[in-house]
């Protein structure tokens, strides 16, 4: 167990840290599509760099076009101007070099968790006694290994996404996509798996670029935090997370943490008004105009 | 006494373990030597549960045995008493007569001989379109280019029903044989095709993206995320096809066969042989039955992610 564990841990190790390897880099990304009123651009000159190592974050109001950006990234989209590149090599197709994991729940539902696992490495062309120990390894580490023979269908929301994030490790690649991958949990399942992420990257140390509309899940896991804008999307602010490692959940209650919510706020708020311009005004922003006083509405009418 | 109640009881826990089948190992700790007392209670709590997580099916299964008694023991009386009330109940054979008309046509092996043939043939008619069907419903879903040139045709030839096949088919095959099958094929492959499109067209694109961003090429993106994806379909395409199969064939039989169920049903009423056509009738009923739920069967073993709920 230990010596396949070793194993693993390089495999996935050699591809990040220990090479320093797993910069992105985008530079002048725009990406514009064709529609009936002609072409929609969804985003225009954006710029990010995520060094080896380092755990950032892209927030933004809905429609900013952020997941398009990752979408890039992962070598699903290709900008119509700028460059993507992953150590400098362009990326044209997607690739088990750049692990994704989606806001929907993608396991395959005809796999078991350990069969899921396994994928990555089947493609690679690992023979099949070698993958499934490798896999079986894994969700040992990550706690999963009770479910190994669990059709994803039986599974919780949080459970199946971290099966997601250890089938994306699992080939060991350069760098780790998430896109909203917390999303569709409940509250109090997301914070747990905040922390659960927080702490494997803690130990992967592997280059992670994260998407999110949630403030303060930017916040608690990144090292840096990208804040982009209203369509056309574009990076508006980057701001650097000094808070600690290894991140507790208490640190969300500590001022530091707060003077940095209290800033993304207002700089986000400020988008997503732009973002839904055409459906908000004053007026509207209040909920009503009129003050009914406790009185129901049909009343007043 | 004792042992030989343990013995009869013991198989009865097995299907009540099987539907956690994955948790089971790792819940019951491993106890070699447990008082047979104590054993003896566990499967007593276990019979007990497991009657009382199917006691929905059990009530089902009861209602069905006496409404299939109920329509059995009105058949018997509308026979014997030759009812008739413009529907004339005057030479339908009793159910007892068509037990009699079994057990002679089971003793002289005529009967046998003309199911197994049927049976052949659906087998073969089946098999074909499935493995026609089944592929180039796959590719048709995938290529558009292969859909937009074959699916015209399919369209025009889909609303041909099977039975009017059969002077063509004739025609088309050197023999009886071959051209029954072909009304069999010609009757299951439209069914399997559509549906395996259907499956084709409802797969979830994150599953592919997925795969691609693990590394999976073309080839393998098709073998283990988009056939996968469309098997539940297409086994409703195979389950629809195997019905139609069934017609297909009976119709055929009875125009053109020398042998076969339909050929029995159809000559029982040609001799006046009259228990004989509600035995050939219940024989069809019986295989078309059988023939669903092997396909369910095969249905099951091939898609356990289905299953396990």
């Amino acid at each position: 167990m230990s010596e396949q564990t070793a194993g693993v841990i390089d495999n996935i190790a050699d591809a990040s840290v220990a090479s320093g390897k797993g910069r992105i880099e985008v530079s002048h990304f725009g990406l514009s599509y064709a529609s009936a009123e002609g072409p929609i651009e969804a985003v225009a000159d954006a710029g990010i760099v995520v060094e080896p190592g380092e755990f950032v974050s892209i927030i933004g109001p809905s429609g900013c076009g952020k997941s398009t950006l990752l979408n890039a990234v992962a070598g699903f989209l290709k900008p119509t101007r700028g460059t993507v590149r992953v150590d400098d090599e362009p990326v044209n197709r997607p690739s088990a070099d750049r692990g994704m994991v989606f806001q929907q729940y993608s396991l395959f539902p005809w796999k078991t968790v350990r069969e899921n696992v396994e994928f990555g490495l089947k493609m690679k062309g690992m023979e099949r006694s070698r993958r499934e120990s490798a896999a079986r390894t894994l969700l040992g580490l990550a706690g999963l290994l009770a479910f190994e023979n669990q059709y994803p269908d039986r599974l919780s929301g949080g459970m199946k996404q971290r099966v997601g994030i250890v089938r994306a490790l699992a080939t060991g690649p350069k760098v780790l996509l998430l896109d909203e991958p917390f999303g569709a949990l409940d509250a109090q399942t997301r914070i747990i798996m905040q922390q659960i992420l927080t702490n494997m990257w803690q130990r992967l140390k592997i280059s992670v670029l994260f998407v999110t509309h949630d403030i303060d899940e930017a916040i608690f896991l990144s090292d840096r935090v990208y804040c982009m804008t209203a369509r056309p999307g574009t990076i508006k602010a980057e701001i650097t997370i000094p808070l600690p490692r290894p991140r507790q959940q208490s640190m969300m209650m500590s001022s530091e943490f707060l003077a940095l919510r209290r800033g993304l706020m207002s700089l986000i708020s400020e988008e997503s008004l732009k973002a839904m311009s055409g459906e908000v005004n004053d007026d509207a922003l209040q909920g009503l105009t009129i003050d009914t006083h406790g009185h129901a509405l049909s009343e007043m009418i | 006494m004792k042992r030989a109640v343990l013995m009869r009881s013991l198989p009865a826990p097995a299907p009540a373990a099987l539907p956690s089948p994955v948790l089971a190992p790792q819940m019951q700790p491993p106890a070699p030597n447990v008082a047979s007392e104590q054993s003896l209670f566990r499967i007593n709590a276990i019979v007990r549960h497991w009657l009382l997580q199917h006691r929905d099916q059990i009530r089902t299964l009861a209602i069905g045995a006496v409404s299939l008694a109920l329509f059995l023991l009105s058949w018997h009386f509308l026979a014997t008493y030759r009812v008739s009330f413009h529907v004339r109940f005057t030479n339908v054979p009793t159910p007892v007569q068509v037990f009699q008309s079994l057990a002679r046509a089971a003793h002289n092996g005529r009967l046998l001989q003309h199911v197994v043939l049927s049976c052949r043939r659906i087998a073969l008619g089946f098999i074909i379109a499935t493995l026609i069907a089944v592929p180039l419903g796959l590719v048709m879903g995938r290529f558009r280019f292969a859909r937009d040139v074959i699916f015209p045709i399919s369209e025009v030839l889909r609303p041909i029903p099977a039975i009017a096949w059969v002077p063509m088919s004739i025609m088309l095959w050197p023999s009886n044989e071959e051209s029954i099958v072909f009304i069999t094929f010609i009757g299951s492959f439209f069914p399997i095709l559509l549906n395996t499109l259907h499956g084709m067209a409802s797969v979830d694109p994150v599953l592919v993206r997925a795969s691609q961003s693990l590394g999976a090429n073309e080839f393998a993106i098709f073998r283990e995320v988009y056939f996968p994806a469309s098997l539940p379909s297409i086994f409703t395409g195979l389950t629809v096809g195997m019905g139609v199969a069934w017609v297909s064939l009976i119709a055929a039989e009875m125009i053109s066969g020398q042998f076969g169920i339909g050929y029995f049903t159809w000559e029982a009423y040609s001799l006046v042989q009259y228990s004989d056509i509600a035995l050939g009738m219940i024989c069809i009923g019986v295989l078309g039955l059988s023939s669903s739920a092997i396909i369910r069967g095969i249905g099951r073993i091939v898609m356990p992610w289905k299953t396990n709920t």
